[in-house]
């Protein structure tokens, strides 16, 4: 008798704290919390992968597959990207028309920011990528814009990500209730399954790095595009973030959006939050 | 117009390690365009490299190489200082000669 | 050879008369241009329905290419098909787009 009191009060106290670990995570779920979003998002990543050094992540596959990365640290050598790099620096040097520069568009003459992008805009009230703000650039000059997904939009990325190297990822969140719904719909955009395969961004990136997809070995999701732009051998050419994302969805047969759809951009912006402090690893090359 | 070859040659007294990147479409003539017409083959028929007036490597190509290829070698008989040259031409008749300093 | 027959038998034998007897009855079954008319409106209805939530499949998009294009050629019976598939899929493309407007959270990290 006096045993199973015991045992009751043992399980009860048992229940109560369970109860008292598990309340907080309920009300957390419940109010929009970027900076505990992000520490338990690198957390969960350091966890599952303790022998990956924090910095490492950024260098996608590579960083949990010992074998690829031998591979890639000899590739890294004469990078597949350095045609895409020159001709960005040439471009961006470049003035246009009206004889401006991209330089004149950014802080600091465009060199080292790419940490900073993506950004909220306080005054359009939505995020603002680097791509868009170099469309914008030369749009505002007067200049027809490039396409979102590769080629001249690469290139250009491809020099102010090299620029950058090394650089903590720094992405702020203004105290705008705007700011803190953008980061909210790219969290719920990260892992809402769409597409007839039924599959979230998470699904791959968060449930299953390390894993192959086919012969694919999946990136984690922490700092992915950190490493943005990049050149894809299956592509046969770069890719920037946009591509990144309209190739994901279609692969799950989604109909992707149009490259910087805000949805886009929101999940540009959470996925970078969720990075802040991993260095730019940009351009990158992936098989 | 920047050259479409990179190379890096590197000697530790005995054997020089040359790599090389060059910058071609690789087209095998079997692939169509978005708009459903063929692209013409065009693709580099004869990679060579040159080293103090011999030729150390020389490499007659098809359509079954990459685009954009990568080609890694190493050979004797070099010294630091010394001159290679790289030369490739492709079945269209275009071609790009560079040189690069062995370090 | 008896004349009894196993249980497995008999429901063999059934089903093939079944199998016959929609054979045979299909041609007055064939589908018209209305039916297929009828069908594609429902499915074209269900795909903007998904387009608008921001969530179309695109298979949904590649079946109803098929049903028109089947149409096209005065193939109703494969047209009404298609067109019935693609309304199965923009159905179950809607209902993902609902169900995760909760069940995202259950990915979520924490």
């Amino acid at each position: 008798m006096k045993a199973r009191i015991s045992l009751l009060l043992g399980s009860l106290s048992a229940a109560l704290i369970a109860f008292a670990l598990a309340s907080p995570r309920v009300v957390a779920a419940d109010k929009v919390d970027p900076v505990a979003d992000a520490k338990a998002f690198q957390n969960f990543f350091f966890q599952k992968f303790p022998t990956v050094k924090h910095e490492d992540f950024v260098n996608g596959p590579y960083s949990v597959n010992e074998d690829m990365k031998r591979q890639w640290k000899e590739k890294e050598e004469f990078p597949p990207y350095e045609f895409a790099l020159d001709a960005g620096k040439e471009m961006f040097s470049t003035p246009f028309k009206n004889g401006k520069t991209y330089a004149d568009c950014f802080p600091n003459g465009g060199i080292g920011i790419r940490q900073d992008y993506p950004y909220f805009d306080t005054r359009e009230g939505k995020v603002v990528t680097l791509e868009l703000a170099l469309n914008r650039c030369r749009e505002a000059n007067g200049e027809a814009p490039y396409s979102y997904v590769k080629d001249e939009m690469a290139s250009l990325t491809a020099y102010m990500a090299f620029t950058s190297r090394g650089k903590p990822m720094n992405i702020k969140i203004p105290d705008d209730p705007r700011a803190l719904e953008a980061f909210e719909n790219g969290k719920r955009y990260f892992y809402s399954r769409r597409g007839q395969m039924n599959f979230s961004c998470a699904s791959c990136h968060v449930q299953s790095p390390g894993e192959r997809i086919r012969a694919e070995t999946l990136a984690p999701a922490l700092g992915i595009l950190n490493a943005m732009p990049i050149y894809r051998s299956e592509w046969a050419g770069m890719g920037t973030t946009s591509r990144r994302f309209v190739t994901c969805n279609s692969q799950t047969r989604a109909v992707p959006l149009e490259p910087q759809a805000d949805e886009y951009r929101d999940v540009e912006y959470f996925l970078s939050y969720v990075a802040n402090g991993l260095p730019i690893s940009g351009p990158g090359a992936r098989p | 117009m920047a050259s479409s070859i990179r190379v890096r040659a590197t000697n530790n007294g005995d054997v020089t390690e040359v790599q090389a990147l060059i910058q071609h479409p690789m087209d095998t003539g079997l692939v169509k365009a978005p708009n459903g017409e063929l692209i013409p083959a065009h693709f580099i028929q004869e990679l060579k490299f040159e080293c103090n007036g011999k030729d150390v490597f020389v490499a007659n190509w098809g359509t079954a190489i990459s685009k954009d290829p990568y080609v890694k070698f190493s050979f004797k008989g070099a010294r630091k200082g010394d001159e290679i040259k790289i030369s490739w031409t492709d079945n269209k008749g275009g071609s790009d000669t560079t040189t690069a300093k062995i370090a | 050879m008896s004349t009894t027959m196993s249980a497995a038998m008999k429901r063999t034998l059934a089903i093939s008369m079944l199998l016959v007897a929609s054979f045979a009855l299909s041609p007055a079954r064939a589908a018209t241009e209305a039916d297929y008319k009828a069908a594609y409106a429902t499915a074209d209805a269900a795909a903007k329905e998904a387009a608008g939530l921001r969530n179309q499949w695109t298979v949904t998009v590649t079946a109803l290419a098929a049903a028109k294009k089947a149409a096209d050629g005065g193939d109703f019976d494969r047209a009404t098909a298609a067109a019935n598939e693609a309304e199965a899929l923009a159905r179950a493309s809607i209902f993902q787009a609902y169900s995760e407007k909760e069940a995202w959270k259950a990915m979520e990290i924490r």
